[in-house]
């Protein structure tokens, strides 16, 4: 017997999962960049909000059309992968069709996943148009530069090509043709490869079969360098997502213990810090670093669909800010900060680079109108603001970069307690006015 | 008519050796703002009318700290907080209402992480109590059949989901309710938030303001609801630039509502 194709399967098997594994230990080493962040409670809420938003896709069928041909390639991913499973065990152990002993299941398993892999091909087809020819406005943004563009494309012709391959694959196999149970769509693909020899069917079989696993596997090593890493950080990222109110902002800690001191007249400014508190490095942040962890997990994320940018009252008000750049650029600086490391063997050394300015410009963070109809809008949960705010606080309080009109809001906050330059005592006059 | 208003402070109820059943909480807009002024007095008149006792701190009220904080000044943010904080812990407060949803946000969030934890609520969400409590009744005869349309503010609806109590109040009225296309979770926000208040915006083909205000004329009110001073200054300058003062309204909800019983 010929071993040859088993081993040769199961190195490419060890090659594409060993390098995905690679990729994604390098993408939980980047998130944890970030700064520490405590997510541990309320379990069961977040439990409930993956099952509700990632699981149960609440908030895609928000936009019905895009919604529901998610779904279908959704669940259609989900379940055609049961087959590879099948695949897998062939390869390694040269058998055909292992499951097909299970009779009449397999030929109502098989025959679902036929109909997916064609719903499948139908919805990543309207995608196509819709991103290509019907040119929806939230995929041409300005962000939305050659790769973003290319990337997404790719995605889809991926997809459109695998299921391909799978119903090739069933069309091809006259061992399964002839169960005559499962072919459900197969079956109408079988006139076009009339007339072929016995042999030559095999040979498109084999191939099929063969360039539907690599493709797969091709795939999933792509995901790291693509926007859809979505399919599998959804669920991490609904499950930590914050669970306070949107209009809740996160009061800063170390604020509060210098707040505190000042206010209170017996503390003793020159005393060492209490219980190992560390004044922070900096405030706010500037750079990926000086972002959460959650904040990261959201950057790697998103997928770019553009639902928060083409909510955002500032965007769609021609302003340079887009929530979606915010996410994408935050993640363009943490590979890169990534890649530094990688080559520096483990430190990273500065570049003379960061988040802010670099990448996301002053003019966008000041756009921002706090409004959270971005948070609001994303699918899986990312909250782009939390950033904005983090890097509004660092330009406010490390640089005192705020806009002049701004600074002198806060000049009257200070002086006479509200944000114009009104006296505190004049605060009842309208009552007798 | 103003002598007719009945604004107790804190201090003299302190005086008294009372406390009031709640704590209104003015705002900066709502006691310096000419237009925001007229809300507050009107929401006074319904206090009155129901004879809730109520108490303001007058001159001891300072910025809840909100501007600041979304601007990233987390410092002045929290010196105000602190500050506010420990004037109502003094007081004793328990419950406050608000017609202003930033001040109600803030406090009703972020205070109690920095130990101010009261009740707080929203001005249309305490008239909705009031009613439920047979406390105040609505009569709709003026706004009766009226197309009205109410503006979700971002820091009421979104960032605190109370989207019902406004619209409630709306319905009371006999008024027609009608939505914008972007309205409660979707709702376009005024311009205002984040401290945009305070600074010219972003270079851009349109000022969000006017966005709005297209969205509402767009269906054709008689009445843009708000809920929110910023809102109400944001919708009534759109309404100026889109010279549709004569056609449409910019009220408070507060101020139908009182408008509608003649007060």
């Amino acid at each position: 017997m010929n071993y040859l194709p088993n081993i040769l399967f199961a190195l490419i098997l060890v090659a594409g999962i060993g390098y995905f594994t690679k990729n994604v230990k390098k993408l939980i080493r980047n998130i944890k960049l970030g700064q520490d962040l405590d997510v541990s409670d309320n379990k069961s809420q977040r439990w409930k909000n993956m099952a509700m938003i990632a699981l149960g896709q609440s908030k895609m069928v928000r936009r019905p059309v895009a919604g529901f041909l998610h779904i279908i390639v959704y669940v259609g991913f989900v379940i055609i992968n049961i087959e590879v499973l099948e695949i897998i065990i062939d390869g390694l152990i040269g058998t055909h069709r292992i499951f097909s002993s299970i009779g009449v299941l397999y030929g109502f398993l098989i025959g679902s996943f036929e109909i997916l892999a064609l719903l499948v091909l139908v919805a990543v087809i309207v995608f196509w148009i819709r991103r290509n020819i019907l040119k929806i406005q939230r995929f041409w943004k300005s962000e939305m530069t050659s790769w973003p563009k290319n990337d997404a494309n790719y995605i889809l012709y991926f997809e459109m090509v695998l299921m391909s391959l799978f119903l090739i694959m069933n069309a091809t196999d006259s061992h399964f043709q002839a169960m005559d149970s499962g072919n459900i769509i197969s079956q109408y693909i079988v006139p076009f490869f009339t007339g072929l020899s016995e042999n030559s069917l095999h040979l498109i079989e084999r191939t099929a079969w063969w360039f539907h696993i690599i493709g797969i596997l091709i795939f999933l090593n792509y995901l790291y360098f693509s926007k859809h890493l979505h399919i599998l950080l959804a669920f991490p990222n609904t499950f930590y997502a914050s669970l306070r109110p949107k209009g809740q902002f996160n009061n800063l800690e170390a604020v509060t213990k210098e707040v505190k001191m000042m206010m209170d007249p017996n503390v003793d400014p020159f005393a060492a810090q209490p219980d190992g508190a560390e004044v922070p490095a900096k405030f706010g942040a500037s750079d990926v670093q000086d972002l959460n962890w959650v904040q990261l997990l959201n950057a790697y994320t998103c997928t770019e669909c553009g639902r928060c940018t083409s909510e955002c009252p500032a965007n769609q008000t021609g302003k340079k800010l887009s929530p979606r750049k915010i996410m994408m650029d935050t993640r363009d600086r943490l590979e890169e900060v990534g890649k530094n490391i990688d080559t520096n063997k483990g430190t990273f050394v500065d570049d003379q680079k960061q988040l802010l300015d670099n990448y996301i410009t002053r003019e966008e963070l000041w756009a921002c109108t706090s409004c959270n109809a971005c948070v609001e809008a994303c699918p899986v949960s990312i909250n782009p603001l939390s950033i904005i705010l983090d890097m509004r606080r660092y330009l406010v309080m490390e640089q005192s970069a705020a806009p002049v009109e701004l600074n002198n809001m806060m000049t009257n906050i200070e002086n006479n307690g509200a944000p114009w330059p009104y006296n505190q005592m004049d605060r009842l006059n309208w009552k007798n006015e | 008519m103003s002598e007719l208003l009945k604004v107790p402070t804190m201090a003299e109820f302190m005086a008294q050796g009372k406390q009031p059943e709640v704590l209104f909480w003015v705002g900066c807009a709502g006691s310096f703002d000419d237009r925001a002024k007229k809300i507050t007095k009107a929401f006074v008149k319904l206090l009155n009318k129901a004879q809730v006792e109520f108490a303001v701190l007058g001159t001891e009220e300072s910025c809840t700290g909100d501007p600041a904080k979304r601007a990233g000044n987390e410092f002045l943010f929290q010196m105000q907080a602190v500050t506010n904080i420990e004037v109502l812990n003094a007081y004793e407060i328990k419950k406050i209402v608000t017609a202003c949803p930033h001040c109600f946000n803030t406090i009703k969030n972020e205070y109690p992480e920095l130990g101010g934890t009261y009740e707080v609520m929203h001005h249309t969400e305490f008239l909705k109590s009031l009613l439920d409590d047979g406390r105040l009744t609505i009569e709709g005869g003026k706004f009766k059949g009226k197309k009205i349309t109410f503006h979700d503010p971002c820091y009421l609806g979104r960032a605190n989901n109370v989207y019902e109590a406004p619209r409630d109040l709306i319905i009371k009225l006999e008024a027609e309710l009608i939505e914008m296309k972007n309205c409660k979770k979707t709702g376009l926000c005024c311009g205002a938030g984040g401290a945009q208040m305070f600074k010219d915006a972003e270079k851009g083909d349109k000022e969000v303001n006017i966005a709005r205000t297209e969205e509402a004329l767009e269906i054709q009110p008689e009445i843009i609801a708000a809920g929110c001073p910023f809102c109400n200054t944001m919708m009534t300058d759109g309404i100026k630039v889109k010279e549709k003062e004569s056609d449409v309204a910019v009220m408070d909800i507060a101020e139908l509502i009182a408008n509608a019983q003649d007060l």
